[in-house]
C-alpha cells in the first residue's frame, strides 16, 4: 500500500498471533500505515519485506527484547491457544499469565494503545441466557466448563488493566464466530467438515461473522482508539442447524440426553478439535450478543451476509469431491 | 412412493392450516426479521403461521372465544398486555396471543414468557422460541420493549396458573417487575380480564410434594387431562400510563391500580357469560 506519511511519524504496531488467518489479515491493512511487528508462538511467520517477524512465546523472557528494541506504539493481542492445542496448564500458563506479562511489558514501555482480542465464549451458554447479551453481562463460562477458564481469566485480566492503566487505552473485543477462508478456530473446521454432529432436539441460534469483516472492524477500533469492551456481532441470526445445511455438510445427530452423553460421544471419538465436550452447551443453547455499542461508536457495519460465508465452506466441499 | 406421499401429507396439512387470511394477517405484522426469518429470540415467521393457524381453531372452534376491547391494543409501539393467569396449562396465553394476532385494528406479534426449564427440553425449547416464546428475563424483556415489541405478562406466574378451582377468579399475589418495567422503558400497560380458562382444568387438590419431587410448579389433580372447552371471554381494557414511582411502595399502588381495572375487566366477562361450555 502505497502512503505519503514520512516514515518518522508512522507508528510502530505489534501484532500477536500473526500466523492466524485474522492476524495476517489485520498485518496486511496495517502495513504501510504502520511499522508491523509480527509475532507468534507457533512459528516465525513468512511476511512481506519490512515487517519483523519474530517467533516467541509471550510468557518466556525472549519476548521482553522485542520491546527493547523497537519503540512499540500499540499492540494488538490476537495471539491464543485455542482449546483443542495444548493441556490447560500449558494454555493457562501461554494465554493468561503471557497476557499478564505482555500487559506488563506495555506499561514499562509506555505503550500508548492495546487491543485485545477476546471471544464471544466468556458469556457462557446457559440455558437461562437471555438474548442480545450486553458488554456488561456477568462473564459465566467458567460455571460451564474448566476448559474456559483461561478465556474468562484473561478477560478479567485485561479488565483490570483497562480501568488501573487508562494510560494503556485497552479496547477488549468480544467477537461472535469468526468464519472464512484461512480460519482455522473450532467453528470453522466444524463448517468445513463434511459431516457435523448436532444435538438431537436442539438448535441453537448463532451469529457469525467473515474474517474480512472481523478484519475491518478491528482496524476502525484501532485507529479509532475509543477504549472499552464491545461485542462485535452482527444482527442477523441462524439455528446452528440451519447453518450446517447452508454450508453442505450432513447431520450427524447425537442424543442430547441425557446432558452428559453427548460429552462423553465427544471424547471418545475424539472430536476435540471441531465439537469438544467443553463446547457442547454452546451447540444446545444460544449465546447472541447485542452488537450496537460497537456498531455506533465505530460506524461498522459487516459488508458479508450470512449467505456469503456459507457459500464459501459450501465451495470449499464441491472443490474437494 | 411413501415418502412422496408424506410429504405430499405434511404440505396438505400445512396448507390447510396456514390459509391465506393467516398468511396476509402474519405478513402485515410489523416485525424486522434477519436473513433467514429469525429474530435474536428465535422467533420464525413460518414456524409462527402453523402455530397461528392451529391456534385459530381453537381460538374459534374450540374455546369459542369472545373479545372486546381489541381496539384498545396499540397497532405499533412497545406494549405490555398484562393478564390474570389460570388454568394449569397456559392456554390463557395462547389465546391473548391469538386474539392480538388476528386483531382486526391491527395486528401484532405478542411475545409469551416461558417457564425457564422449557429451553433444556429438547425440540420444545425451539418450537416455543420459534413461535415466539421467550425466557421471561426481565433483560429479554426491557430488549424487546426496547425494540417495539408487545409482550404478554401474567404477574400472578404458577401462582395464578396453579390455583385451585375453589380459588377461582381470585387474583393471586402480583409481582412488581411489569410495572417497573412498564416505567423503565415508558410502556403502557393495556389490561385483559379472562373468564373461562379457569374452567378449561379446574382444579381440585394440587399434590405440592410430589410436585416438588418431579421438579414441576403443580402437580393437580383435575376431570380431564386435556382442557375442557369452556367459553371464554377476553376483555380487554384502556392502555395505562404510569410515571415513574418514587418508591417500592408506590409501585405497588400502581400495581394495584392494574389489578383494581383487572377485576373490574374479569367481571365484565363473567356479567356477560350465559353458559360455561
Amino acid at each position: 500500500m502505497a502512503s505519503r506519511t514520512p516514515a518518522a511519524a508512522k507508528k510502530t504496531v505489534l501484532v500477536t498471533g500473526a500466523a492466524g488467518s485474522l492476524a495476517k489479515r489485520v498485518i496486511a491493512r496495517l502495513h504501510g500505515r504502520y511499522h508491523v511487528i509480527a509475532v507468534d508462538f507457533r512459528r516465525k511467520v513468512e511476511t512481506d519485506a519490512g515487517i519483523p517477524s519474530y517467533l516467541v512465546e509471550l510468557h518466556k523472557r525472549g519476548f521482553e527484547d522485542i520491546f527493547a528494541s523497537h519503540r512499540i506504539d500499540a499492540v494488538i493481542h490476537i495471539g491464543r491457544i485455542f482449546a483443542h492445542e495444548k493441556t490447560r496448564q500449558q494454555r493457562y500458563n501461554a494465554n493468561v499469565l503471557g497476557c499478564k506479562r505482555l500487559l506488563e511489558l506495555c506499561r514499562k514501555y509506555k505503550v500508548g494503545q492495546v487491543m485485545i482480542h477476546s471471544t464471544y465464549f466468556v458469556y457462557g451458554a446457559s440455558a437461562y441466557n437471555p438474548a442480545l447479551i450486553d458488554e456488561d453481562a456477568p462473564l459465566k463460562a467458567s460455571e460451564v466448563t474448566q476448559d474456559l477458564v483461561d478465556s474468562v481469566e484473561l478477560e478479567s485480566l485485561a479488565n483490570i488493566y483497562l480501568w488501573k492503566h487508562p494510560e494503556l487505552n485497552i479496547t477488549i473485543l468480544r467477537p461472535c464466530n469468526v468464519l472464512g477462508p484461512g480460519v482455522r478456530n473450532s467453528m470453522s473446521i466444524l463448517l468445513s467438515r463434511k459431516v457435523a454432529p448436532v444435538l438431537l432436539g436442539f438448535s441453537p441460534l448463532m451469529q457469525f461473522l467473515h474474517v474480512d469483516d472481523m478484519t475491518d472492524a478491528m482496524v476502525v477500533a484501532f485507529e479509532a482508539n475509543k477504549p472499552g469492551i464491545y461485542n462485535v456481532a452482527p444482527d442477523d441470526y441462524v439455528p446452528y442447524q440451519e447453518a450446517v445445511r447452508q454450508c453442505g455438510a450432513r447431520r450427524l445427530p447425537v442424543l442430547s440426553v441425557p446432558p452428559s452423553l453427548p460429552k462423553l460421544v465427544s471424547s471418545m471419538l475424539n472430536w476435540n478439535a471441531f465439537f469438544p465436550p467443553y463446547l457442547i452447551n454452546y451447540f444446545k443453547y444460544p449465546v447472541i450478543l447485542d452488537g450496537q455499542l460497537f456498531r455506533d461508536t465505530f460506524g461498522w457495519r459487516p459488508r458479508r451476509n450470512l449467505n456469503d460465508i456459507f457459500t464459501y465452506y459450501r465451495k470449499q466441499k464441491l472443490v474437494a469431491d | 412412493m411413501a415418502s412422496l406421499g408424506s410429504l405430499d401429507l405434511r404440505q396438505r396439512l400445512v396448507t390447510s392450516l396456514v390459509t391465506p387470511e393467516i398468511e396476509a394477517l402474519v405478513a402485515s405484522i410489523p416485525k424486522p426479521l434477519g436473513s433467514f426469518g429469525y429474530d435474536p429470540w428465535g422467533y420464525n415467521e413460518d414456524t409462527f403461521k402453523l402455530g397461528l393457524g392451529v391456534a385459530r381453531l381453537l381460538y374459534d372452534k374450540y374455546f369459542r372465544v369472545t373479545a372486546h376491547g381489541l381496539e384498545n391494543i396499540p397497532a405499533d409501539g412497545r406494549v405490555l398486555l398484562v393478564g390474570n393467569h389460570s388454568g394449569q396449562l397456559p392456554m390463557d396465553g395462547v389465546l391473548v396471543g391469538v386474539a392480538a394476532a388476528t386483531n382486526p385494528h391491527g395486528p401484532r406479534l405478542a411475545r409469551a414468557m416461558i417457564e425457564r426449564f422449557f429451553p433444556t427440553v429438547p425440540w420444545l425449547g425451539n418450537f416455543l422460541n420459534a413461535l415466539g416464546g421467550v425466557i421471561g428475563d426481565p433483560v429479554n424483556c426491557a430488549k424487546m420493549l426496547d425494540m417495539d415489541e408487545a409482550i404478554i405478562v401474567f404477574p400472578e406466574g404458577v401462582r395464578g396458573s396453579g390455583k385451585l378451582y375453589r380459588k377461582r377468579y381470585q387474583l393471586q399475589r402480583f409481582g412488581n417487575g411489569f410495572m417497573h418495567l412498564a416505567m423503565t422503558h415508558h410502556a403502557p400497560i393495556v389490561p385483559v380480564g379472562i373468564v373461562g380458562c379457569e374452567e378449561t382444568m379446574p382444579a381440585i387438590v394440587n399434590l405440592a410434594p410430589i410436585a416438588k419431587l418431579l421438579g414441576l410448579p403443580y402437580l393437580p389433580i383435575v376431570p380431564s387431562l386435556l382442557p375442557l372447552p369452556a367459553r371464554v371471554y377476553l376483555n380487554f381494557g384502556k392502555p395505562m400510563h404510569f410515571p415513574p414511582a418514587a418508591s417500592e411502595a408506590d409501585v405497588t399502588e400502581q400495581v394495584e391500580t392494574v389489578k383494581t381495572e383487572l377485576r373490574r375487566l374479569i367481571q365484565v366477562g363473567l356479567d356477560e357469560r350465559t353458559s360455561l361450555y
